[in-house]
C-alpha cells in the first residue's frame, strides 16, 4: 500500500510535468490550428537559461526562473512571428513540416553551444525527502505538485474570467467572427504562444529540479509524451490537457513500477490507442459533428 | 521522332527513364570501381528512403490521412524478413533467399498495416497521427525488448550482410516497382477513388465508395513496400537496433513527402535523393550541417508555402513558363 501511495504520488509529479508541457501544445492547437512540435525543444532552452543564469552567472533561484521564462516567452514569440505567422492561411501539413524544421534548428543551436554531453541542472532549491505519515517522497515532487496546481488555477481563472481569456477563447472557436468583433488575431496568437512558452519554462525547472541532467534532446521525448497527453484529453481543451497529462504520467509510472521499466513506453502508447479507438477525439474533447 | 515526342510528354515515362539513366550511371561507376566510399555508402540507403517516401506518399498524399509511424512499417519488415534471412542463410543462396525475405518483411508489415489502419478508420487528422505514432513508438519497444530480435544491444546481422554491390539489383528492382505501382495507383479508377476520399470523405461515401475497403488498402500497400525495403536495408548492416527507426526516422520520411509535393511520385524521389545527399554534402561544414539542413528545411517551407509570398512565386513561376501548372496543381493541402 505505501509503494502504491509513493508510486502514485511520483506518478503524479511526472504527471504534472507533462501537464505543464501539455497545455502549451493544446493552446496552441486550440488557437492557431497547428500541432507546435518545437515546442518540446522549448523546455530544453528554458533549462539551459537555466543552467547558465543560476551556475554561469551566479544569479539567486529567482532570478534564475525569472530569466528561463523570459528566455522562453521571448524564443515562443519569436518563433511565432518568423516561422508560423508567414505560414497563417498555407496547408496545416507545411505549418507541421516548419514546427520540425525549428524543432532541428534549436536541437542543433543547443548541440553547437553547449556540445552533447549532458550538463546538471543547478539543484538550487533543496528540499529533501519529506514524510507524510508512512510515506516519504521528494520534497521537489511536492513543489511540482503545488506549482502546477497553482497554474493549473490561474490559467483557468485566467480563460474564464479575463477579457484576454474570452479573445483567446473566441479565436479558438471561430478566427473569422473573433476578427470581426474587433479581436486583433495575430496578436491573440502571440499571446497564446507566450503564455504557452513560460508555461514550458516553469515545466524545464521541475524537470531540471527532478531529473538533474539535461541534453540538447532532453525536450524530444518529454514533447511527444506530453503531445501524445494532449491528444489523450482531446487537443484544443485546456482541462483535457491537464487530466490527459497527469492520467499519462501516473500510468507510466504504475506501469515502471509493477510491470517493467522496459514496458512502460509501450503500456503508455498502447493505453493512448485504446482510448482513442473508444473515444476518437480523447478524453474530453469536443465532437465535432461533419456538416455536408 | 513523333513517337520520342509523345514519350516525352508523359511525364511518368520521363520520371522512369530519368531515374533509369540514373541507376545505369551508379551501376557503372559502382561495378567500375570509379566511386568513393563515401558515395557507395549513401547508395542502399538512398533507395531505401526513396521507396518509403513514395510509399508514404500514398498514405499522406492521396489518402490525405497524417502518417507518424512509417518507420514503424519498415520496422516490422526489416526485423521480420532478417530474422527469416537468418535462418536461411545457409540453406539459400542471396538471390533466392533475398526476395523471399523482402517478401515476407513485406506481408509482415502489411499485416501491422492493417491492424494500425483499422482505428484510422474512426479517427481524423491529428488523433490518426498520434496513433500512427503512437504504434510506431510501440513497434520499437517490442522489438527493443524481445530476445529474438537481440534485445537492447540490436539484431546481429552479420551472417546475412552484403555490400552494396550485392544489394543494387535488388533495390533497383524494388524502386522501380514501388514508383510502378504508385503510377499506376494515381491514374487508375482506385487511385481516383482514394484521392475523391481525401477531397471530400461524405462525397465520396454518397456515391457509394467504399471508403473502409479503400483506406485499409492504402495503409496495407504503403506498410508493405515499406516493409520490403526495411528487409532489404537489413541485409546492409552487421547490426540493426530497432531504436534507430523511432519517429524522428518517420518525420524525416514525411518531410521528404511534403517537400516533394502531396501526391506526387516524382517529386518524392527527386526530395529524398536531394535531402539525403544533403547532409553529405554539407560534411566540411562539420558540426554547422545538420544547423544548416535546419535552416534550409524551414525556408523552404516558408518560400513554397507562404500564402504572402504567393506574389514572388507566381513571378518566379512565369520566369520558368509553364511549369507553375505542373507543381501548383499537386501542391494538395490536407487537415
Amino acid at each position: 500500500m505505501i509503494e502504491f501511495i509513493k508510486t502514485l504520488i511520483s506518478g503524479l509529479g511526472l504527471g504534472s510535468i507533462y501537464a505543464l508541457i501539455a497545455l502549451g501544445y493544446t493552446m496552441v492547437y486550440g488557437i492557431a490550428k497547428m500541432l507546435n512540435f518545437a515546442h518540446g525543444d522549448v523546455i530544453m532552452v528554458g533549462a539551459y537559461a537555466g543552467i547558465v543564469a543560476f551556475t554561469s552567472a551566479g544569479l539567486p533561484p529567482v532570478f534564475t526562473v525569472f530569466l528561463s521564462v523570459l528566455v522562453c516567452t521571448l524564443l515562443g514569440v519569436t518563433i511565432e512571428h518568423f516561422a508560423y505567422k508567414p505560414l497563417r492561411g498555407a496547408s496545416s501539413l507545411s505549418v507541421l513540416i516548419t514546427a520540425i524544421g525549428m524543432s532541428y534548428l534549436l536541437q542543433n543551436l543547443a548541440l553547437m553551444i553547449f556540445g552533447s554531453q549532458q550538463k546538471a541542472y543547478p539543484q538550487y532549491v533543496k528540499l529533501g525527502q519529506v514524510s507524510l505519515g508512512a510515506v516519504t517522497v521528494d520534497g521537489i515532487t511536492l513543489l511540482t505538485l503545488g506549482v502546477t496546481a497553482c497554474i493549473m488555477v490561474g490559467m483557468s481563472l485566467f480563460i474564464n474570467r479575463t477579457k484576454l481569456g474570452k479573445a483567446m477563447r473566441a479565436v479558438a472557436e471561430d478566427r473569422g467572427a473573433a476578427e470581426l468583433m474587433g479581436i486583433s488575431v495575430d496578436r491573440t496568437i502571440a499571446l497564446t504562444f507566450a503564455i504557452g512558452s513560460a508555461l514550458a519554462a516553469v515545466a524545464s525547472m521541475c524537470y531540471g529540479l527532478t531529473y538533474v541532467y539535461i541534453k540538447p534532446t532532453t525536450g524530444a521525448m518529454p514533447g511527444i509524451k506530453a503531445f501524445t497527453a494532449a491528444v489523450f484529453g482531446g487537443i484544443g481543451s485546456l482541462p483535457g490537457a491537464m487530466l490527459g497529462g497527469i492520467a499519462l504520467g501516473v500510468i507510466e509510472q504504475m506501469a515502471k513500477t509493477y510491470i517493467s521499466p522496459l514496458w512502460a513506453d509501450a503500456i503508455v502508447f498502447a493505453v493512448l490507442v485504446l482510448v482513442l479507438v473508444v473515444r476518437p477525439t480523447g478524453l474530453l474533447g469536443k465532437e465535432i459533428q461533419e456538416k455536408v | 521522332m513523333g513517337r520520342a515526342k509523345e514519350l516525352l510528354k508523359n511525364k511518368n515515362a520521363v520520371t522512369l527513364i530519368a531515374l533509369a539513366a540514373a541507376y545505369a550511371v551508379v551501376a557503372w561507376m559502382l561495378y567500375s570501381g570509379h566511386i568513393t566510399r563515401q558515395f557507395t555508402n549513401m547508395i542502399i540507403p538512398m533507395s531505401m528512403y526513396i521507396v518509403l517516401a513514395v510509399s508514404l506518399n500514398l498514405v499522406v498524399g492521396f489518402l490525405g490521412e497524417l502518417n507518424l509511424g512509417h518507420a514503424g512499417f519498415m520496422s516490422v519488415g526489416l526485423f521480420t524478413g532478417c530474422l527469416l534471412s537468418i535462418s536461411l542463410a545457409d540453406k539459400l543462396p542471396l538471390i533466392a533467399r533475398l526476395p523471399l525475405c523482402m517478401l515476407v518483411g513485406g506481408i509482415c508489415a502489411g499485416l501491422f498495416g492493417f491492424a494500425v489502419g483499422m482505428p484510422a478508420l474512426r479517427l481524423k487528422g491529428d488523433y490518426l497521427a498520434i496513433v500512427t505514432l503512437a504504434c510506431g513508438e510501440i513497434v520499437k519497444n517490442i522489438i527493443t525488448n524481445l530476445n529474438v530480435t537481440g534485445g537492447a544491444r540490436g539484431l546481429n546481422t552479420q551472417p546475412i550482410y552484403s555490400g552494396a554491390k550485392a544489394l543494387l539489383p535488388y533495390a533497383v528492382v524494388l524502386v522501380f516497382l514501388t514508383v510502378i505501382v504508385m503510377m499506376h495507383i494515381k491514374k487508375s479508377k482506385q487511385g481516383r477513388a482514394i484521392m475523391a476520399i481525401r477531397d471530400n470523405r461524405i462525397a465520396a461515401e454518397s456515391i457509394g465508395l467504399n471508403v473502409t475497403y479503400y483506406k485499409l488498402t492504402v495503409f496495407i500497400i504503403a506498410a508493405f513496400f515499406a516493409g520490403a525495403a526495411g528487409a532489404l536495408y537489413g541485409h546492409y548492416f552487421a547490426n540493426v537496433k530497432a531504436v534507430t527507426f523511432d519517429y524522428n526516422m518517420s518525420i524525416e520520411i514525411l518531410v521528404i513527402v511534403v517537400l516533394g509535393g502531396m501526391g506526387s511520385v516524382r517529386g518524392s524521389v527527386i526530395a529524398a535523393v536531394v535531402l539525403q545527399a544533403l547532409p553529405e554534402i554539407f560534411r566540411d561544414f562539420g558540426d554547422y550541417r545538420m544547423l544548416i539542413y535546419a535552416v534550409v528545411l524551414i525556408l523552404a517551407m516558408l518560400l513554397t508555402n507562404s500564402p504572402r509570398l504567393a506574389p514572388l512565386r507566381q513571378k518566379l513561376s512565369s520566369v520558368r513558363l509553364g511549369k507553375a501548372k505542373e507543381t501548383g496543381g499537386e501542391n494538395h493541402g490536407t487537415a
